[in-house]
């Protein structure tokens, strides 16, 4: 199997005149946490848009593992083993937390009934459970509804629902941008845990601070296009170099031709 | 109770932690209700203290009015039936405002395919067509009406979830459409003299039976099946049911086609039990199908309700109509007086929901 989880050629979106994503070049390696960075607009949303299969892309080749992936749908992507936590969060309010993890697969009994086959309860309550003790993720009581939980309880849903199936891929799309400190700080958790695990992640935050906590390496967009591509393990950036790149300060070397 | 909110102990299925169901308060009013028309029944000068719902005359060895019960009943059981759909559809935060045009052209639809040949010996009067047509076994007419009531939905389902047309604004057209057909199918003639079979359908409690057993069932599969969680789902975030791999599309097409159906076996059922089919039938049943939704504590904006609410509605609305009439109240007095009792129903609900959250 290639080393490689996840390549983009050429990704881009145009919407109608508006060049949303132009020309996106990606790389993420096993075990490899990458975030994403970029002032609003940049074109990082619309980059996870694009992998997902939420959108379909203008033009460019995604590459999965090694083979090249065409996704429909989200759900495409989601059997592929993209698990992804949207901006905003993709929770029936009126359902519980089980009903919320298996939304869209859910566990059944009785397939031969089609549409109206059973849904398996019991089982999807105790994966609940073990997905949510395994992540850390702490809720007062799992059968209640999403509508009565605080905006971190919520989040921290979300998160559970895309470490509880084992993925090739876990995407973050500001996962704590709405959360309180200890909330942050739970999220940031499972964050760590999923590196242990070795599980690659792709992570899109605006918190500089997080990100060095976190990640092994920075992508930064700027007006759609990749400007920067920063090992920060290895090398010697600082919040500011990146803040930079942000804002249009400087440009990585080898994006010089492209961006602007 | 130690505080549970920290630590693993607080991941828990606890069944007493659950809240309080809607469903009891909508069983509580429907109580009040039946008090306050027995208080108004024992008290009012005019009504010499005759009773509601109790047996006072001590003819028969019971303890309720079933006279007036099996009334009750069967007034709501038609519309009830209609009303098990259109809650399917406001759960997916949708309308269909066509059911009671549509309960008539199934009527006639269907009662054309279930007359009898032969009336008192002479041929039927009636006959829509040739003899080819007539008494044809129970299950073709019964069949034929489903399916056209499948149609419509389907119709109804394509144009709301891949034309993305308004529900309302789909429905009404459909609505308009299907008074059409009705009008259309026989010229405007009534349909009449049903087969046997085909007259046992609504004969009778026949229509509360269906009533009660299409509610157990599609109570079943609300709770306790995908295509009910799917529904759900829609109704309380259709982005994110999207996103979470559900096909809305094709699920809202399937609940608009159930609804249909549903229906369709209403204007089946009304056909026969009063052994004609006319293009005036129905009239207003959608909006007291939707008003017993809304009572039994649907909510328009979807994701919220169940069908045992729905029954629950259909009986407070049934219990109203007979309350009204038995304190006498005159007709146009009771029109208000239900519409006010709608409005009231869905600003207690909005009441309720915005001191919850």
């Amino acid at each position: 199997m290639s080393d490689i989880v996840l390549k983009t050629e050429d990704l881009t979106k145009h919407y109608g005149g508006v060049h949303a994503l132009e020309g996106a070049n990606f790389e993420l390696k096993r075990g490899e946490h990458v975030a994403i960075m970029g002032d609003n607009g940049a074109g990082k949303s619309t980059f996870v848009r694009q992998i997902t299969g939420v959108e379909q892309r203008t033009r460019g080749k995604v590459w999965l593992y090694g083979e090249e992936v065409d996704f429909a749908g989200p759900l495409d992507a989601r059997e592929a083993g993209i698990e992804t936590v949207f901006q905003t969060l993709a929770l029936a309010d009126h359902l519980d937390v089980p009903d919320n993890l298996f939304l869209g697969r859910e566990k059944t009994k009785w397939d031969w009934l089609g549409p109206f086959r059973v849904l398996d309860y019991k089982a999807m309550r105790q994966d609940t459970m073990d997905a949510l003790e395994r992540t850390g993720v702490k809720i007062p009581n799992i059968r209640n509804t999403i509508e009565r939980m605080s905006g971190g309880q919520r989040q921290c849903v979300a998160i559970a629902r895309t470490a509880s199936f084992s993925s090739k891929l876990t995407i973050m799309d500001e996962p704590t941008a709405a959360l309180g400190v200890q909330e942050t700080a739970q999220v940031e958790n499972i964050v760590r845990t999923l590196k242990e695990a070795g599980e690659p992640l792709i992570l899109v935050s605006h918190n500089m601070r997080q990100v060095f906590d976190l990640v092994d390496r920075i992508i930064v967009f700027r007006r759609g296009r990749i400007c920067a591509n920063l090992d920060i393990k290895t090398g010697d950036y600082s919040g500011e170099d990146v803040v930079s790149y942000i804002t249009g300060a400087k440009t990585g070397e080898e994006y010089m031709e492209t961006a602007t | 109770m130690a505080d549970t909110s920290h630590g693993t102990g607080g991941l828990t299925f606890d069944k007493s932690k659950r809240s309080w169901p809607n469903e009891l308060n909508i069983l509580l009013a429907l109580v009040i209700i039946i008090v306050v028309f027995e208080i108004i029944g024992q008290t009012a000068p005019y009504m010499r203290g005759q009773s509601f719902l109790f047996d006072t005359k001590d003819r028969f060895d019971s303890i309720f009015n079933e006279a007036r019960l099996q009334i009750i009943i069967l007034q709501v059981a038609i519309i009830g039936i209609i009303a098990l759909g259109v809650t399917q559809v406001i759960i997916t935060a949708g309308i269909d405002l066509s059911s009671g045009p549509l309960v008539a052209a199934t009527a006639m639809v269907a009662m054309s395919f279930g007359q009898t040949e032969l009336v008192n010996g002479q041929p039927n009067p009636k006959a829509l067509f040739g003899p080819w047509a007539m008494d044809l076994p129970v299950m073709i007419p019964v069949v034929v009406g489903l399916a056209f009531g499948a149609c419509i939905g389907a119709i109804n389902g394509t144009f709301i979830a891949y034309l993305r047309i308004p529900p309302f604004i789909a429905t009404l057209g459909m609505f308009l459409i299907c008074r059409g057909i009705a009008l259309w199918w026989s010229g405007g003639n009534p349909i009449s003299f049903p087969t046997e079979q085909f007259a046992f359908i609504g004969s009778g409690m026949m229509p509360v039976v269906w009533f009660i057993v299409l509610a157990i069932i599609f109570q079943i599969i609300m709770s306790f099946t995908v295509y009910g969680k799917h529904t759900y789902a829609i109704g309380s975030n259709e982005e994110a049911a999207r996103m979470s791999g559900i096909n809305v599309k094709r699920h809202k097409v399937m609940v608009y086609m159930i609804a249909s159906m549903l229906a369709a076996f209403a204007g089946i059922v009304l056909s026969s039990k009063a052994s004609t089919a006319q293009a005036g039938m129905g009239e207003f049943y959608e909006l007291f199908a939707i008003a017993m939704a809304v009572i039994g504590g649907i909510s328009l904006q979807g994701g919220r309700g169940s069908i045992i609410g729905t029954v629950l509605g259909a009986m407070v609305l049934g219990v109203i109509r007979s309350g009204f009439t038995y304190i006498k109240l005159d007709g146009s007095y009771q029109l208000m007086a239900m519409g006010s009792i709608i409005i009231a129903a869905v600003v207690l609900d909005q009441y309720r929901q915005r001191n919850r959250a």
